[in-house]
């Protein structure tokens, strides 16, 4: 569980961050949504320690992140698994060699279980025969299927997932979800994302936090989701005139 | 405003090389990494020295033999300079310059675009020392294999400075070799080591200092790339007027 007292972040004089206050649970996909510039990113960079909030505090199941030492963080850190926006894959490795790498950083198994390790990662989200290309040479989608990989090769408490569905197709964006979802589900991990997609949000939001110019404005579920009377989530959920369309279908019958 | 600046740069260098000299998580990592910044950025550069050397070599020798020597001066004198200028200056501190040129870019940019697509945050995330992981094997590599280069370099000076007397016949070969071995001083070949470990630690860490801070996207990078080159050049032009006068 990641909890959220009271976070704000500063920029000079620019307030990013007012006052958030949320509880993420294990075994839960916690969806941040919110338009462009409403803060999620930095939200999501303050959880995780790549920024530092002004006020406020962030718990990793009672632990107070903000006040941990730097090894302390060091070691807490290794209980996250990230999947970047652009996947952040390592170029100068190898599709295996990228899962492998927290394995060979923090694992004391022997290469053989590590390898082992890493090819069920990868078997796990379907990419078993892209083991020795680069990550160039494969598409957006089979990158961020690899980040998946990756992050969770040290089975994390904690997953953070950055926009994972930007510049993906509909159908591949559904793969992407499907998966952190079962992993989510399978694993009990407190899992973190960050979206624009509405698909993910009607799909797999089990907890939705809906940020307006840095404030938390909605909180519920994706059931919740679409009755909302709040006018600014509503604008937000229903901007596209297909989902219009959705809407006013649902709302006669 | 200048000197604030200059004072804030330093200050956020000498941060990143506090974080930079710390113990690596895993030696086998660091080792694997090492190996392959010696193969990168020292092995990958012999190909450059050897041949600018060779050139530089035979040029310093015809311009001593056809300009500067006359009745007046001993016949070995051609060697003699020739040996002198590659061991002092041209295959410590020119041909760090140049390697500041071709590593320190490389360096710069690779760190630079590694930060611009968030694999730098990437490994931070995952509770790594980012700067170890990435900016010592570097340095160490780097430092290891400058040595080398040194080396490499004085002997393709040498061997073009030959390939005057052989194929052009400006010298002969004789006067070459009595001037290459006349009056010896050992010192001298080790004040070149020893000036361009300091040079190849100034190519490595500016370099990785100015890629690893990179903000923005491809056109900082860039900047971030030019910066390094034109940085370490400096400070290896004033580290060399320095270091000189001390090892003198």
């Amino acid at each position: 569980m990641i909890e959220l007292r009271s976070l704000t972040k500063n920029f000079e004089d620019k307030k990013v961050l007012r006052g958030i206050n949320s509880v993420f649970e294990g075994g839960k996909c916690n969806l941040i949504i919110g338009r462009s510039g409403s803060g999620k990113t930095v939200l999501m960079k303050c959880i995780v320690g790549l920024l530092t909030p002004t006020t406020g505090n962030v718990f990793y199941d009672e632990r107070d992140f903000c006040v941990m030492t730097k090894r302390e963080r060091t070691l807490l850190r290794r209980e996250m698994g990230m999947i970047f926006q652009s996947a952040a894959l390592f170029d100068s490795l190898t599709v295996l060699e990228n899962v492998m790498f927290p394995l060979d950083m923090f694992s004391d198994q022997s290469y053989k279980e590590r390898t082992r390790r890493a090819k069920y990662c990868l078997e796990r989200v379907g990419l078993l025969d892209a083991l020795s290309k680069s990550p160039g040479e494969i598409s957006g989608g089979m990158q961020k299927r690899v980040a998946i990989a990756r992050a969770i090769a040290l089975e994390p408490k904690y997953l953070f997932c950055d926009e994972p569905n930007s510049g993906l197709d509909p159908k591949t964006s559904l793969v992407i979800d499907e998966l952190i979802y079962s992993i989510t589900q399978e694993t009990g991990t407190t899992t973190i994302m960050n979206t624009h997609d509405m698909n993910s949000v009607l799909g797999i939001g089990d907890h939705i936090l809906y940020l307006h110019e840095g404030e938390k404005e909605w909180e519920g579920t994706k059931d919740e989701v679409l009755g909302s009377t709040n006018e600014r989530l509503s604008d937000f959920i229903f901007a596209s005139d297909f989902l219009k369309k959705v809407k006013a279908a649902g709302a006669k019958s | 405003m200048f000197i604030l600046t200059f004072l804030r740069t330093l200050g956020r260098y000498l941060q990143l090389m506090g974080r930079t000299f710390s113990r690596p998580e895993r030696w086998r990592m660091f080792l694997r990494s090492y190996l392959q910044e010696m193969a990168q950025l020292g092995v990958d550069s012999i190909g450059i020295v050897l041949l600018i050397s060779f050139f530089i070599g035979a040029v310093i020798c015809i311009q001593i033999k056809l300009n500067i020597q006359s009745a007046w001066m001993p016949l070995w004198v051609s060697g003699y300079v020739t040996r002198e200028i590659m061991l002092l200056e041209f295959s410590s501190s020119i041909m760090c310059l140049i390697l500041a040129g071709k590593v320190g870019s490389n360096i710069a940019s690779e760190l630079g675009t590694m930060r611009t697509s968030q694999q730098i945050d990437a490994l931070e995330i995952m509770g790594v020392n980012s700067a170890s992981y990435l900016i010592l094997p570097k340095i160490a590599g780097l430092v290891t294999m400058i040595p080398l280069l040194v080396i490499f370099s004085t002997v393709s000076g040498f061997i073009g400075a030959y390939a005057t007397a052989y194929v052009a016949h400006i010298i002969t070969p004789s006067d070459l070799t009595a001037g290459l071995q006349h009056d010896f001083t050992q010192w001298f070949f080790w004040m070149g080591v020893i000036k361009s470990l300091f040079f190849a630690f100034i190519i490595s860490s500016v370099s990785a200092f100015f890629g690893y801070t990179v903000e923005g996207g491809s056109v900082e990078v860039g900047k971030a790339s030019t910066n390094a080159v034109v940085s370490s050049s400096m400070l290896i032009l004033f580290s060399d007027l320095f270091l000189t006068q001390l090892l003198s």
